[in-house]
């Protein structure tokens, strides 16, 4: 049986996974993905920013008032998103010129809110921390993943200008895995992102129709009685 | 609800509101101090690693960081913005000038772009800095896509005059890009009126600026 964190993760990734499943924060994700390394710059920095955002939330949920909690919470996010750019702009300077705008806009991300405002404000602070951390990584895992479909697709290569999140030793990282391609471009363009993400949750979704027909053809267990008594 | 108890209430919720907003600021501002010299500095090393890739380091011995002027030229304004010059110049003397910048009329976006003269008004070569041109089309203007750009190097007035500054479509002299021919029109215009100004205003382009006036 799943620890209650272990059952916090599996949510996050799987059951209510932030794109695939409550289909938020779609506009950096589509924005963005168009290269694997891209993907994780976002990713890694949203990450950090629902970590922040969650355990900031959860430490003050006793002492904000009912009314109060959305300004206070906008503010919160507000100040992680600001805090992470500049990190960002100081250490990883060249993603963060590829990246641009689509760090300070991370503060319009529903997740944060959602997360922020559904969990955080409910639960204790590591219990926040961890769906912080897994909700990031859900969402970071379906952006490696569109990432890598787009990239593949479009420009015929996988860890394109890693050197830009690793340094110089890593710009040799690039795989091409497809030579003489000459690239197709509806991939790169934003309606490659939209057919992609189309397919990933269509994906999910067979996936996740099959395993409840498995379930159900199970006999229920006694186990699972006894948790409902 | 009674006025008193209402007037309490928005009391402390603006309390608790002006708290929060403290020590969020405290925490922003904070950060900011630590990554200041950090961000700077990148910023310096990232202007000067596309600086000099057009003027070779060893070509001259300022700072090109600090020996920028920034001029309103009418023709190359982009939305009435001053341009940017960075100077190069060894032992006192101009080597080059390199000017930041923006065609206006890409075929998706302004297109900012460095490009670099020499004393002998020959254009040193041409870098796409920022883009919004169409990915696999437009965007072989840039370095990494292709070495399209390249098509100016050592070119001046002269070579070739005037007419024959145009994309080949329109009969001038420089190849366009497959299937996008506004992209590379726009940036042999602004070459040209760049070159144009550069040739007519040398001294003004390599006159002192207002920061090193001042500090005479």
């Amino acid at each position: 049986m799943l620890s209650n964190y272990g059952k916090i993760a599996v949510d996050s990734l799987w059951h209510n996974n932030p794109i695939l499943v409550q289909l938020l924060g779609l506009c950096p994700l589509l924005a963005v993905s168009s290269t694997f390394i891209n993907s994780l710059g976002l990713g890694i920095a949203t990450t950090l920013v629902l970590i922040g955002s969650n355990v900031t939330v959860s430490m003050i949920r006793h002492k904000v008032k009912q009314e109060l909690r959305i300004p206070i919470f906008v503010m919160v996010i507000a100040s992680f998103v600001t805090i992470v750019e500049l990190a960002m702009n100081a250490y990883l300077h060249e993603l963060y010129k590829i990246l641009g705008i689509f760090i300070p806009l991370i503060v319009t991300n529903c997740v944060i809110i959602a997360r922020a405002e559904a969990f955080a404000s409910k639960n204790d602070m590591k219990s926040s921390f961890i769906d912080g951390l897994t909700m990031g990584l859900g969402f970071t895992f379906i952006l490696l993943l569109l990432g890598s479909m787009r990239e593949i697709i479009g420009q015929g290569t996988l860890f394109s200008q890693a050197h830009l999140m690793f340094g110089e030793g890593f710009r040799e990282m690039q795989v091409t895995l497809i030579s003489d391609y000459s690239g197709f471009l509806l991939a790169i363009l934003p309606p490659g992102a939209f057919i992609g993400i189309g397919l990933l949750i269509a994906l999910r979704n067979v996936i996740e129709q099959k395993r409840k027909a498995r379930l159900a053809r199970q006999p229920v267990l006694p186990v699972a009685e006894h948790n409902q008594a | 609800m009674d006025i008193k108890l209402l007037k309490q209430n928005m009391l402390a919720a603006g309390k608790a509101l002006a708290i929060f907003a403290v020590v969020a600021s405290a925490l922003v501002a904070l950060t900011y101090q630590i990554t200041k010299n950090q961000i700077a500095a990148n910023e310096r090393e990232s202007l000067l690693k596309s600086l000099h890739v057009l003027v070779d380091k060893d070509q001259h011995d300022n700072d090109m960081y600090v020996d920028n002027i920034t001029l309103s030229v009418p023709k190359l304004n982009y939305r009435d913005n001053p341009i940017t010059i960075y100077r190069a110049r060894q032992n006192g003397k101009p080597v080059a000038a390199i000017f930041n910048v923006t065609s206006p009329k890409g075929y998706s976006g302004p297109i900012k772009l460095l490009i670099a003269i020499d004393n002998n008004d020959t254009v040193i070569g041409v870098r796409v800095i920022s883009h919004k041109e169409t990915p696999g089309l437009g965007d072989a203007i840039d370095i990494e896509k292709s070495d399209w750009i390249r098509v100016f190097e050592g070119r001046s007035l002269s070579n070739p005059t005037e007419k024959g500054w145009r994309v080949k479509k329109d009969g001038g002299e420089f190849d366009q890009i497959t299937s996008a021919t506004i992209t590379p029109r726009a940036i042999v215009k602004t070459t040209l009126q760049t070159l144009q100004y550069y040739t007519a205003h040398k001294q003004q382009v390599f006159a002192k600026s207002q920061g090193e006036k001042d500090a005479q």
